[in-house]
């Protein structure tokens, strides 16, 4: 009677144990983590090339709207194409390019991350200037806050979010504050531009300091104001063709359609400035 | 591994058996021996077992190897890195607090007492387990945010906003953490006999009291076990913590996310912190292995 009690209770444990083992194993945090993976294509060497295959490229969070656009556009100039793309903060890109992940196409929010990719010699050629981004003060629509200046920003109580100074529009926010002599302390550094907005278009931020493209993309969520001080601190954004992209044929002529007039009527609808 | 003598005197701590006095385990049939290789293992599983085990001990081999020895003193001594270090290990252990005032009731009535949709509330209980956290942090965000359902209140009411502060760190911490703890003081209760609880009642004790005075002392083990689980659980946890308490260096930034942006301006220093952070996993590793190996959750 005993025994058996016990017995019975030892395989409940063991089962216990197994259970809390299998769900130590299904929460495993994990953050996401982008990498499509490019599907192999035969890149023919003839005169006029018929492009076909994927083009993967890996984009600054904040070229999202204009480039997923362009990819349209380009997959309906060329059938049999398919342009995926990977958006995230310049500096997490270039990161992962350098870290091995297969893509054809880099174009980064600024030079100093494109420098990544280059010095650690992944870029092919010399990476082109193709746009340019000016930062705006992102506020709740109807701007409550009454909102007009940078210095209006660093007033008490009022919840502010930036970009960590890791990536560009942080890197730039803190060079137009620098400019103005400011100190700003936010609530928040955010990893990526887009992390900032969503916290002002959530409401849970009065403000942000992102670029003109990302108010113009959230439509009536939320409100820009711009600044003067920005001026000191535009930023340039590179594209470049990989060294080791599995679609160089393909890749160089996305390239050539963002240059493209056409691709530069895309990125001014944006907001960007032209480079 | 552990002796038969040494596993028994485990389960009988668990069981609630009497400490001293050794129950008489070693039920014939009942014992776990080690199958040794000279049994021969077929080569159909050796294989992918010694692959298996290679893909999950060289990435932390690869993060000894290119870990910056000569300068990781420095790299250990900034402040950035000490503050991020005490943020983490507070709001763990505050998360780890929070989850043992909440959970272990909600397992006692998970395990003890009989309601209908009994199994729906613990499957709901479980969901945060088996939820990416960034979609845990988004849910936090849209109920407790300053402009969520409850947040609203919270903030109209108290002028209590809780994103983007120390408290919103352990909010999410605990969001992910709780049913950890949950889970296993519940498989705990689950195992341990309740004819104790029984005999003190009837022996003229409160349900509260037979609680306090025999079931917790009772599965105080397994309560221990699922604590240090909950609390290395929160000390990792990265994706509610950006999305709902996002990152101030000494206020929101943890470990976790200390590593993440370290990662992008400095990889040396994101390595060194990320060498803290696996030794602080195997210290937990080393405490619970007794309870691992004997299967206990």
């Amino acid at each position: 009677m005993k025994t058996r009690y016990a017995r019975r209770t030892r395989r409940t444990l063991r089962v216990a144990g197994a259970g809390a083992a299998a769900l130590l194993a299904l929460s495993a945090c994990s953050s996401s983590d982008s990498d499509d993976s490019s599907v192999k294509s035969d890149t023919s060497s003839s005169a006029s090339p018929e492009l076909t295959g994927t083009v993967t490229v890996f984009a600054a969070a904040s070229l999202k709207e204009s480039f997923t656009t362009l990819g349209k556009e380009f997959e309906e100039a060329h059938p049999g194409t398919k342009v995926t793309f990977s958006f995230g903060g310049s500096d997490t890109l270039a990161a992962s390019i350098t870290g091995g992940a297969p893509a054809d196409v880099f174009a980064s929010a600024s030079p100093k991350t494109m420098a990544i990719v280059t010095d650690a010699k992944d870029a092919s050629g010399t990476p082109a200037t193709f746009a340019r981004n000016q930062l705006e003060i992102a506020t709740l629509p109807g701007n409550p806050d009454k909102i007009a200046s940078l210095k209006d920003l660093t007033k008490s109580g009022l919840k502010v979010v930036l970009c960590d100074k890791t990536v560009p529009c942080g890197a730039a926010a803190q060079k137009a504050l620098d400019a103005s002599g400011l100190k700003l302390t936010p609530v928040s550094y955010e990893q990526d531009v887009k992390s900032a907005l969503t916290k002002v278009e959530l409401k849970e931020a009065d403000a942000a300091v992102v670029y003109k493209t990302d108010v113009n993309a959230a439509g009536d969520k939320v409100e820009g104001v711009d600044f003067p001080e920005s001026a000191d601190a535009i930023n340039d954004y590179p594209i470049t063709l990989l060294k080791d992209a599995p679609n160089a044929a393909a890749a160089k002529a996305f390239i050539a359609l963002v240059q493209s007039a056409e691709g530069q009527q895309v990125l001014t609808a944006a907001g960007f400035l032209k480079p | 591994m552990t002796d038969l003598g040494k596993a028994d005197a485990v389960t009988d701590r668990l069981t609630g058996g009497p400490r001293r006095r050794r129950v008489r385990g070693g039920v014939p049939g009942v014992r776990r021996g080690v199958p040794g290789l000279r049994r021969g293992v077929p080569l159909p599983l050796l294989l992918p077992a010694l692959v298996g085990l290679a893909f999950l001990l060289l990435p932390l081999i690869a993060l000894l190897v290119r870990a910056p020895w000569r300068s990781l003193p420095e790299q250990l001594t900034s402040p950035e890195v000490w503050q991020a270090l005490q943020l983490s290990l507070v709001t763990a252990t505050a998360a780890t607090a929070v989850s043992l005032v909440l959970g272990v009731p909600l397992a006692w009535l998970l395990a003890r007492t009989d309601f209908p949709g009994r199994g729906f509330v613990r499957a709901l209980v479980t969901l945060p387990l088996v939820l990416p956290p960034v979609v845990g942090g988004v849910a936090l965000l849209l109920a407790l945010g300053r402009n969520g359902v409850v947040g609203q209140w919270l903030d109209s009411a108290f002028g209590i906003t809780l994103p983007f502060t120390t408290a919103g760190v352990v909010v999410a911490e605990t969001f992910v953490a709780m049913p950890f703890l949950v889970i296993s003081v519940e498989g705990t209760l689950r195992a341990a006999d309740p004819r104790y609880e029984e005999a003190a009642t009837t022996l003229g004790a409160s349900r509260f009291t037979a609680f306090r005075r025999v079931t917790l002392p009772l599965i105080a083990p397994g309560i221990a076990a699922g604590s240090v689980l909950a609390w290395a659980r929160a000390l990792g946890e990265f994706g509610a913590t950006i999305t709902f308490a996002g990152n101030f260096p000494g206020r929101t930034q943890t470990m976790p996310l200390a590593v993440y942006l370290a990662l992008q301006s400095d990889p040396a220093a994101a390595i060194a912190l990320s060498l803290v952070l696996l030794a602080v996993s195997i210290a937990v590793l080393a405490g619970l292995r007794d309870r691992w190996m004997t299967g206990v959750s």
